[in-house]
């Protein structure tokens, strides 16, 4: 009798998630329909195919200085996009610029992800006064505009890249918890919630293995934004020489680096910055797609 | 409504409490010693131990924690390492520059953000919708530092039409009155008729204005657009579209007071956004404000002028949406009755 | 035509292209309301009622709405051929419409009094002041009490009642109400103010002569205010009748289902709604030719699932669209006795 019950409830509870499971097929289904989720795939397939095939991309190397040919205009030599004020080609750093953001992207959003996740997961399943407490540390941390404390950490850490991917990887935190936070509080209620914690799965379990799953979408959204982000705040610190430091080719750095040539050669300062542009477009139409298609309210 | 206020207003101490303190065990806490960072590394070990004691920081943690509370109670925010001057000072020097750049680039955000989300939410689907929304997506996407760049290039270098960077023209000598030039200028022109000081303060506002303004357009635009388009969904304008109301004071009359809530909250947010962009762009158009100061206390290392700067720009925003959340309840009848 | 013909939809199809397909909302719908008379409309939710009544004054969206066939003639003209300006002008002026939400269909961060001041400033050239005191005069006739200070009030202060009366209200600010659409005006209402609000609709309409487009899915609403009902199934009409005849002779298979669905004891009373017949409405975005009700009727014929049966009439003012009560017609004179009889007796 007792074990007849305890099946039917296992069996909801699978439907429900075989429910769940068709829905991210159709939603997959939806992206190639929408055009903004598309190109922002498309560009960021480039991105990241830019990213590791660099070095059969271009002929140059990055760090290849020659003084005789500084300064070298585009679209005339074998040098498409010009070479910098040390004759370094300028295609080449872009190019070799994506690795560098690729990774602090990918770290970065790691970092805020996992500790993200995790609070917010506490926090959003515990409820109560962790809950009460979690929050009200994040409401003050979010008090501070995050670019902000982004560079307060890396002046505190001393100016690197890998410090710099922690200090933005830090300060998003609060925004994923609180995005974390309000998913789970919406799935908890569920009822496959109940039956599973009536058949005895543990808070972990009941946590990792079925509220996260589940309530992924919005995190999704918010990592794939927050790609975008890093990157343009990598940039950020790396022009205010908090970053990347020379001769690394980074978009950002060779930004700020340029600085001295706004009146003599306009490639150096546009190049970089569009290739920013680009990258950081194709996250935010990514992310835009994914909203449109996973947050059913925003359908008509 | 006093209620709501009052109730906001308490709950306005724990928080700038809380931001105090986060800012302060972060540097505290933080890896390296200050002192030593600020002599560099070949300070000898006595003159590092006599700035630690200047600075407090031979005491236990808890008793610099205690006494800097009882500082920034009184407004103290210390002294700057590398002038020497009262930290709240030299942000009191910076504060009329930002406070400048920030509104104009907010009248600016605001103003052609609204306006460009109503023709695209008016005209869903149209080009014109789909011209400012690839537009606005831009420019959410773009490194502020690079469009400012960019703009001297073109609009100071290439074209000569704008200066590429400081407030006024050196030549123009007047004593600031308010410090907001713009204002100074118009008093000046008041006062002797001479409208030099207010062109060049304007003429020297347009491109740090624009180019701070650009995120927060772009962010105002989008959300203008689908507040609107929510609304524009309601009953009730089906409601007011029955009852024969013209549609052009439908959209700007009925439907664009409702969207302008969310728009409100999230032009508050943006002023926090703003005075971040604000050390980027400052540093680019040397604008000198609290940003440009912030940046070069940042670059020497100057504790205690990074500290106050942040606590000092994080209890502004705070206060900023304060003030935006009452505005919001003054638009909202539902919370200002109540 | 007619003279007393104040409104007249003929031949009405309309549908909303969605991502899932076309939704044929309302199909070859003829619709005609005599000045002076309360037409009701009933159906099951989603039988395409609103539909009806938004396409008369052309407040269906467009995209995804798009209206395929038919005219609406109102006083000579055919309204889905005016522009915007020309519709916006009769709008709330000679057609004006209340709604089944009164919770949600005031404009929330506006002052009640404004907001019907507006729109008789909107169609007469008068002053604000003027437009204030035509509005505490209206509010007065809709019996809200207090009407002077109650237009400082805004949506939120008010009951659902009262609202309902500030929605009727705006509907009649205009110096010549013609045609009153009311959708399902006492739907989110408690019983007894439904009643208040029928009556006072009903008094109004004596009062000012005009037209009532009542849209309900309540059978005691109907048989307490119209003066003729049009059945409506899955877009289609099913039946059409003076209110007298629907009642004692409801001859469509539908028709019948509905009024048995009553409960016996208490005839018609305010509480009752529509209740489900067993089986559910065929889905729009597949539906064919056949006569949509095929799926749950007790009647139905090979031919049901062919075509969509041709009018019946029954009487001078009593039509229905059913091939079994054609058949019926055909073979007996007297059709109405021979009928299948309801249930309930
Ligand atoms: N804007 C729209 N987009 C797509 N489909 C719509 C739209 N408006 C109405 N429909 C469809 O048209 C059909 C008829 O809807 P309508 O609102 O007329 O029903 P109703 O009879 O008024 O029902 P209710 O009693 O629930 O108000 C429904 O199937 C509905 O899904
Ligand atoms: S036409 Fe056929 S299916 Fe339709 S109601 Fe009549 S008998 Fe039933
Ligand atoms: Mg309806």
């Amino acid at each position: 009798m007792n074990t007849e019950i305890q099946e039917n409830t296992k069996e909801k509870s699978d439907e429900e998630s075989a429910e769940k499971n068709s829905l991210f097929k159709e939603a997959v289904f939806q992206l190639k329909g929408n055009k903004s989720a598309t190109i922002g795939f498309v560009i960021i397939v480039g991105f990241i195919l830019m990213a590791f095939l660099a070095p059969w991309l271009t002929p140059f190397e990055p760090n290849d200085q020659d003084i005789s040919i500084r300064k070298t205009a585009p679209f005339i030599t074998s040098h498409i996009l010009g070479t910098d004020d040390l004759g370094r080609d300028l295609l080449t750093r872009i190019i070799y610029g994506s690795r560098v953001s690729l990774v602090i992207g990918t770290i970065s959003v790691s970092i805020s992800l996992s500790f993200g996740i995790l609070i917010g997961l506490i926090s959003g399943f515990y409820g109560g006064w962790v809950d009460r407490i979690v929050m009200r540390f994040i409401d003050i941390m979010l008090a501070i505009p995050y670019v902000l404390l982004t560079i307060v950490i890396v002046a505190l850490l001393g100016p690197s890249l890998v410090n710099a991917m922690i200090a933005i990887g830090v300060s998003q935190i609060p925004q994923y918890a609180r995005v974390v936070r309000a998913s789970v509080l919406a799935e908890k209620e569920n009822d496959y919630i109940t039956a599973e914690r009536s058949l005895g799965a543990s808070n972990f379990e009941l946590m990792f293995k079925s509220i996260l799953p589940n309530s992924i979408a919005p995190i999704f959204v918010q990592a794939t934004l927050g790609v975008g982000d890093a990157i343009l705040s990598s940039a950020a610190l790396s022009f205010l020489g908090l970053g990347a430091q020379p001769p690394t080719s980074e978009w950002g750095l060779m930004i700020a680096s340029s600085r001295e040539f706004v009146t003599s050669a306009w490639w150096i300062v546009t190049f970089p910055g569009v290739a920013i542009l680009l990258t950081v477009l194709g996250f935010n139409l990514l992310a835009d797609g994914l909203r449109d298609v996973l947050d059913p309210r925003m359908k008509d | 409504m006093l209620k709501y206020i009052l109730k906001r207003l308490a709950l306005l101490i724990p928080t700038l409490f809380g931001v105090v303190t986060i800012v302060f065990f972060m540097i505290a806490l933080s890896p390296g010693d200050p002192a030593r960072v600020m002599l560099g590394e070949r300070a000898t070990a006595a003159s590092i131990e006599k700035l630690r004691h200047e600075l407090g920081l031979d005491k236990p943690l808890y008793v610099q924690y205690g006494l800097y509370l009882q500082r920034v109670v009184k407004l103290d925010l210390g002294k700057s390492i590398k002038s020497g001057q009262k930290v709240s000072e030299e942000i009191r020097d910076h504060l009329p520059a930002t406070v400048e750049l920030a509104i104009w680039a907010m009248i600016f955000s605001t103003t052609v953000g609204i306006f460009l989300g109503v023709m695209s939410a008016t005209r869903k689907n149209s080009w014109i919708d789909f011209g400012s929304m690839a537009s606005a997506l831009v420019g959410v996407s773009m490194p502020v530092f690079w469009l400012a760049l960019v703009f001297i290039m073109i609009f100071s270098v290439k074209l000569d039409l704008f200066p590429t960077g400081g407030r006024m023209n050196i030549r123009y000598y007047f004593t600031p009155i308010s410090g907001l030039y713009v204002l100074d200028g118009f008093i000046v022109l008041l006062k002797s008729g001479d409208p030099k000081v207010l062109l060049s303060a304007l003429h020297h506002l347009v491109l740090p204005a624009i180019a701070l303004g650009t995120i927060p357009l772009a962010i105002t635009a989008r959300i203008t657009r689908s507040s609107l388009l929510e609304v524009l969904n309601q009953d009730y304008i089906k409601t007011a579209r029955s009852a024969g109301i013209k549609e052009r004071r439908v959209i700007y009359r009925y439907a664009l007071k409702n969207a302008l809530l969310p728009i409100i909250t999230v032009v508050g947010l943006q002023v926090g956004m703003l005075l971040a962009g604000a050390i980027l762009t400052e540093t680019v158009f040397s604008w000198p404000g609290i940003g440009k100061w912030l940046y070069h206390a940042i670059e020497a290392r100057d504790y205690p002028a990074v500290q106050g700067g942040i606590i000092f720009i994080s209890i502004s925003f705070v206060l900023i949406n304060l003030l935006v959340d009452i505005l919001y309840s003054v638009v909202n009848p539902k919370i200002r009755l109540s | 035509m007619d003279k007393d013909i104040l409104l007249s939809m003929e031949d009405i199809s309309v549908s909303f292209y969605t991502h899932r397909g076309i939704v044929k909302a309302v199909r070859n719908l003829n619709l005609q309301i005599k000045k002076g008379e309360t037409l009701a409309l009933v159906g099951e939710s989603g039988c395409g009622k609103s539909v009806t009544a938004h396409t008369i004054n052309q407040l269906i969206p467009m995209p995804p709405g798009k209206i395929e066939s038919g005219k609406v003639i109102f006083e000579g003209r055919d309204l889905l051929k005016l522009d915007d300006k020309e519709i916006a002008a009769l709008r709330g002026k000679r057609i004006s419409m209340i709604f089944q939400e009164p919770m949600t269909s005031l404009n929330p961060v506006f002052k009640i009094g404004d907001q019907i001041a507006d729109v008789f400033m909107a169609h007469e050239d008068i002053k604000k002041d003027e437009a204030m005191e035509k509005t505490v005069k209206l509010l007065e006739l809709v019996k809200i009490p207090a009407p002077e200070r109650r237009i400082k009030d805004y949506p939120h202060q008010l009951s659902g009642g009262m609202r309902q009366r500030v929605m009727i209200a705006m509907a009649l600010a205009s110096p010549e109400p013609g045609l009153l659409i009311a959708d399902e005006p006492t739907t989110a209402l408690d019983v007894t103010i439904q009643a208040q609000i029928l009556r006072l609709i009903y008094d109004l309409k004596q009062d000012i002569k005009m037209s009532v487009l009542l849209i309900t899915h309540d059978m005691g609403v109907v048989a307490e205010t119209a003066d003729r009902v049009i059945v409506m199934y899955a877009g289609r009409k099913m039946e059409e009748a003076d209110v007298y005849s629907l009642f004692e002779n409801p001859s469509h298979p539908y028709t019948q289902g509905l009024l048995n669905s009553l409960p016996s004891n208490e005839k018609y009373s305010d509480s009752t709604r529509l209740e489900a017949i067993k089986g559910t409405i065929p889905d729009l975005l597949t539906i064919g030719n056949e006569c949509p009700f095929e799926n749950r009727c007790p009647f139905a014929m090979s031919i049901c699932r062919e075509s969509f049966p041709e009018e019946t009439k029954l009487d001078d003012d009593h039509s229905v669209w059913c091939h079994y009560v054609s058949d019926q017609v055909r073979t007996h004179t007297r059709a109405g006795s021979l009928l299948p009889t309801r249930g309930k007796e």
